[in-house]
């Protein structure tokens, strides 16, 4: 083993002085471009990781944002126990590690010509493309909301200017006031983000407001981390916030944002404050490029996450249909390192190997109130499965110094990650 | 010339072949979404980067069994098998 690391050590010597004479371009051969779509924890983990399996790969990363604000405890920015500033991360380390950061919005790919376009109309041409979009709102969806009424009835669903809007919105609301947030049918981006949301404001309003109430509309049965939301719910915030499933009527089936009246199968809901969590898509480069189904979200192969519908173009984070994977930071930054390990490995004229993936995803209920759910996946079938008997949330019976613990993890986790992803 | 090309890529596969091995093995990689891989992060999540392979393997089997208390990696621990877990200590021991 050591004989051979040495035996190595000459050899690049050798082969680091070899480079110092001239050496014909065929014989080193083009370096190998990957353009990556998208600047968030999928897209820059990617275009960071190709780098560092083989950093004679070009990469280019294209980002609309010089600043990248982040959603994992961006609720905790809405309930006002954390600053916005917290969450944004600009792309300096990005670049330092050799990756052209591209300012801009791509608008056009062509697959076969292997050619992305920017609103610019600057021209990228590329060996592989990596799709990182994240989500699209879908408006229209919902009758009544669109980007207007979004103003009034904030979804707050993309960090930034909508996390502050609905944080605004419920500071100058009266003691007394009816908070109403509306749950979209699944798929959509953070699982039990609505209910860890709901969690955070019910602690603003506790502590600031409590004569106020807060209704929960889901269009579904059944949610992310159900039980042990409920469980904490019952005890920290009993007759303060309310769930009301699908088959209680949750079911949001228009809007009216003049009047922020939320309207159900059931019955109208005239909130003092409504954060609409809409239904969402793919971000739209992905449809655009050819990649999402009817669905609006993308089928992928479960080892490289290639599209099943446009050779050469992979597509990562919440845009992609990962199977039993959620659509989670976390979830993104390790789909982003398996897709650039087979990236890495196919521009070379290798094979990627079979992945093994994993998911940890942290929610507040309050700001010392954590709980997880975890999950492993590997490909089977042609989907990314659960790994059985692994993963799950945390124990229902927990001493509450577990549920401290891993509130210290949830901040602790996005340290890591966001250090990894942009520091 | 020819020879000295020759020579170069033989260097360039003998190069391509190290970095193939030094790749992370199957779901290595996911594991710095909370175990940092900077040393400037501060986390009570240790960095796995050196740590010895043998105490690596101990603490995902413990972790796997149930007899080592965890928040969440007994959950993690219980998606990998004894030949996983061997090849991600390797690595994670020549790491730096």
């Amino acid at each position: 083993m050591k004989a051979g690391r040495r035996e190595f050590l000459k050899l690049s010597l050798a082969a680091s002085s070899a480079a110092l004479f001239p050496v014909p371009t065929f014989a080193q051969g083009a370096a190998p471009r990957v353009v990556v779509v998208g600047g968030g924890f999928a897209g820059a983990s990617c275009a960071r990781a190709l780098r560092q399996a083989n950093p004679r790969i070009a990469v280019t990363l294209v980002e609309t944002s010089a600043t990248f604000t982040a959603c994992p405890l961006s609720n905790a920015v809405i309930g006002g126990v954390r600053e916005l500033s917290a969450q944004q991360f600009t792309y300096e380390r990005v670049a330092a590690d050799g990756i052209v950061v591209a300012r801009g919005t791509a608008t056009a790919v062509d697959a076969q010509a292997r050619l992305v376009t920017l609103a610019d109309g600057a021209r990228l041409p590329y060996d592989r493309l990596v799709l990182a979009p994240g989500i699209e709102i879908r408006w229209g969806a919902l009758p009544g909301y669109d980007e207007a009424a979004a103003a009034q009835m904030p979804h707050a669903w993309r960090a930034g200017e909508q996390t502050m809007l609905l944080r605004r919105q419920l500071e100058a609301m009266d003691d007394g006031g009816l908070v109403v947030i509306s749950a979209p049918a699944n798929p959509f981006r953070c699982p039990p983000g609505p209910y860890e949301r709901a969690s955070l404001i019910a602690h603003y309003l506790k502590a600031k407001k409590p004569k106020s109430k807060l209704i929960v509309l889901d269009a579904k049965d059944a949610f992310s981390k159900q039980r042990l939301f409920q469980a904490a719910w019952a005890e920290l915030y009993p007759g303060l916030l309310e769930w009301v499933p699908l088959s209680k009527g949750g079911n949001v089936t228009s809007v009216d944002a003049a009047t922020r009246t939320l309207v159900t199968d059931f019955g109208r809901h005239q909130a003092k404050v409504a954060n609409v969590i809409p239904p969402q898509k793919a971000g739209r480069i992905a449809e655009v490029a050819g990649v999402a189904d009817r669905t609006g979200w993308c089928p992928i192969d479960p080892v490289t996450f290639e599209s099943k519908l446009q050779a050469g173009i992979h597509v990562i984070g919440d845009a992609a249909i990962a199977g039993a994977m959620p659509k989670s930071a976390f979830a993104a930054n390790s789909q982003a390192k398996t897709c650039a390990a087979a990236v890495a490995r196919l521009v070379t004229g290798g094979t990627p190997s079979a992945p093994k993936l994993i998911n940890t995803c942290y929610s507040l209920v309050a700001p010392d109130y954590g709980i997880s759910v975890a999950g492993v996946y590997q490909p089977s079938g042609g989907q990314l499965a659960d790994v059985p008997g692994a993963g799950g949330i945390s124990p229902t019976d927990a001493p509450r110094a577990t549920r401290s613990a891993e509130a210290v993890l949830a901040e602790a986790w996005f340290r890591t990650i966001t250090a990894e992803v942009f520091g | 010339m020819r020879r000295a090309l020759a020579a170069a890529i033989g260097v360039a596969s003998i190069a391509a072949a190290v970095v193939a091995s030094a790749e992370p093995p199957a779901g290595a990689a996911a594991c710095s979404g909370c175990h940092p891989a900077s040393t400037r992060v501060t986390s009570p999540v240790p960095r796995l980067a050196g740590l010895d392979q043998a105490a690596i393997v101990r603490a995902m089997q413990d972790f796997r069994s149930g007899t080592r208390a965890a928040t969440v990696m007994d959950r993690i621990a219980k998606g990998f098998t004894d030949a996983e877990i061997q090849a991600i200590a390797a690595w994670y021991a020549t790491q730096r």
